[in-house]
């Protein structure tokens, strides 16, 4: 029965999710809906799962003098200080609170600073990624030195042709052969949901194979 | 001399005589002339307006299509119809409320502001500016939403088609029947990983990507952690699992307790080792990372949904020496992973990857079901670019859905 009643709740609803979407009367559509703000809730729920595990996990570090629990007591003081705003101040969503301060003065730099790191990344895997070492890899040098010169002022300062170039590499070759993996990602993701349907792949629910 | 003069001033006074009559003319205000002031003769009305439920492209039922003939003075008779005055009412007779003008020539229009259910009733009249016409009626109508929405019968049957041919070769799978699946080195990588870490005693770092369990990549990534959790099992190295979703956290804690339960290693099993980090996008990847600096995997695999921290997670890794395995149907983010890991599976073989791992006959006839239908795919587009060269519209034109 443990193994039973998830394969059929599966099974019944992946088959209505496949069919609600070929059928557009409103009871259909209604129960749809209906459906994904269950989920949504499922989610909710679940959320709390999470924190419980974040502080079982890092309360065991700290328990177990681990080397790095300093970290775990910033983070076990930041979800406090968090709540703690949240639960406690009154209108903590309104611009200018305790909660939207910490919000908007530590969470969203800190972001930022990690979203920004991104372009220095960009920079050193391209470093490794362009070297001309194959025919391939000469390739994708050219390929690439032509794109980004065409996508700066300087580009077409060169020669009016690199703009063209760029649009041609990225419009041609660069989208056919993203299709192609897009149609092969289509046609794995409906064998796949297929297979979970029809329970012939089990491994997700922790069923084995 | 004088003669000149003459000549010169009659000149003149024609000149401002016909001056005169210009400026009267372009002072002349509107209904000063015969025809505006007399025109008070309506149009003819329309010659005929028909109302029924919207079928073409299959709706909820809140559109009404609404078809009617020109007035006889649109285009022909006295051709001074401007256009058109739509009304709709909930009784019969009465004119009703404004619901459109419509611009003259026009003979259709789709009212899509109608409550499924409610019948309504419509009137139309023709407009030269001044005047209109006599209306005409029609109704009652109300608009049905359809059982079958038409304009997607070709996903339906192309659908069909294809889980036909899974369950076709799934079928003579489980007959025995052997099915050839191309080397994926992506995938023979993984054990080597799992490998690698256990000669240097260090864990392997398992990220299930940042999508939610509703994301058919995150559902291929837990397939994927089943069968890594047994190889680590079976090697007694750590697996850590950090996820950025709650629920995703769950099931990989069912998919690696079962893993290690059906290896006969259980005890190895450390649930602080399956970890919620954050949902927030960055503070995951810092928390990742963080992982990575500090406790030092010696394999990190990278599988399922992946979006701007891709490239984060994997250059750390490579920074930290790890070897590292990545698979993302994301196409936005294959670049980056194929940059910066040593293997990489790529759009499909995401999907695949179980299949490959576990040779279950079953799930292999999956994979061919879907070669086969890649072969149908590429069929349709030549005969698509041949349709449409030849001008054969309508079969191009069948595979456009809505």
């Amino acid at each position: 029965m443990r193994r039973q009643f998830p394969l059929a709740l599966c099974f019944i609803a992946g088959l209505f999710m496949a069919i609600q979407y070929f059928i557009p009367h409103p009871t259909v559509q209604n129960f749809y809906e209906r459906l994904l703000i269950w989920l949504q809730t499922l989610l909710a729920f679940a959320f709390l799962l999470g924190t419980v595990s974040l502080v079982r996990i890092h309360y065991h570090k700290i328990k177990h003098r681990a080397d790095d629990r300093g970290y775990s007591w910033v983070t076990l003081f930041a979800l406090c200080l968090m709540i703690g705003l949240g639960f406690f101040s009154s209108a903590h969503h309104a611009q200018g609170s305790p909660f939207d301060m910490m919000f908007q003065n530590v969470q969203v730099p800190i972001e930022a600073t990690m979203f920004s790191l991104l372009a220095f990344y960009v920079a050193s895997a391209a470093f490794r990624a362009f070297r001309a070492r194959t025919l391939e890899s000469t390739l994708l040098l050219v390929a690439a030195c032509i794109v980004m010169l065409g996508r700066v002022p300087i580009g077409d300062m060169i020669h009016s042709s690199i703009p063209t170039a760029t649009r041609w590499i990225l419009e041609v070759p660069n989208l056919a052969a993203k299709r192609g993996i897009m149609i092969g990602v289509g046609l794995g993701m409906m064998a796949t949901s297929l297979k979970i349907i029809l329970g012939i792949e089990r491994a997700w629910m922790g069923g084995g194979d | 001399m004088v003669r000149v003069f003459h000549i010169l001033l009659v000149s003149s006074a024609l000149i401002m005589l016909t001056a005169g009559s210009v400026q009267a003319q372009e002072t002349a205000l509107p209904g000063d002339t015969a025809s505006d002031v007399l025109d008070t003769v309506p149009p003819g009305p329309p010659c005929s307006l028909t109302v029924r439920d919207y079928l073409e492209n299959s709706d909820f039922g809140d559109k009404i299509e609404i078809e009617w003939g020109l007035s006889p003075d649109d285009g022909s008779g006295a051709g001074d119809v401007t256009g058109y005055v739509l009304r709709r009412s909930l009784a019969e007779g009465e004119v009703g409320e404004k619901l459109d003008e419509i611009t003259n020539g026009t003979t259709r229009y789709i009212d899509e502001s109608v409550e499924p259910g409610t019948e309504y009733y419509y009137s139309l009249e023709a407009y030269d500016g001044a005047n209109s016409s006599e209306p005409v009626l029609a109704g009652p109508v109300a608009g049905r939403a359809n059982m079958f929405q038409w304009s997607r019968l070709p996903v339906l049957v192309l659908m069909v088609v294809f889980f036909a041919m899974v369950a076709w070769f799934t079928a003579a799978a489980g007959k025995g029947a052997k099915l050839f699946v191309r080397r994926i080195p992506g995938l023979n990588a993984i054990e080597e990983a799992v490998g690698r870490a256990t000669e240097m005693g260090r864990p392997v770092l398992y990220v299930p990507g940042i999508g939610e369990i509703d994301n058919i990549m995150t559902i291929a990534s837990l397939n994927i952690l089943s069968h890594v959790a047994k190889i680590t099992a079976r090697y007694d190295t750590p697996l850590i699992v950090p996820t950025a979703r709650a629920v995703v956290m769950s099931a990989a804690e069912e998919v690696v307790k079962q893993a290690y339960a059906e290896v006969g290693n259980p005890d190895a099993y450390n649930p602080d080792n399956i970890r919620y980090l954050s949902d927030a996008q960055f503070a995951f990847a810092g928390a990742v990372n963080g992982i990575m600096l500090r406790e030092k995997p010696a394999a990190n695999l990278y599988m399922g949904a992946f979006w701007a921290e891709s490239l984060l997670l994997a250059e750390t890794g490579f920074e930290a020496g790890a070897i590292q395995v990545a698979g993302t149907a994301m196409v936005s983010q294959l670049p980056f992973f194929v940059t910066a890991c040593d293997f990489t599976l790529m759009g499909e073989e995401l999907y695949a990857a179980s299949a490959y791992l576990s040779r279950e006959p079953k799930l292999l006839g999956g994979l061919k079901g879907s070669d086969w239908m890649k072969v149908v795919s590429i069929a349709l587009i030549a005969a698509g670019i041949i349709a449409r060269a030849v001008g054969l519209e309508s079969f191009v034109a069948w595979f456009q859905t809505q």
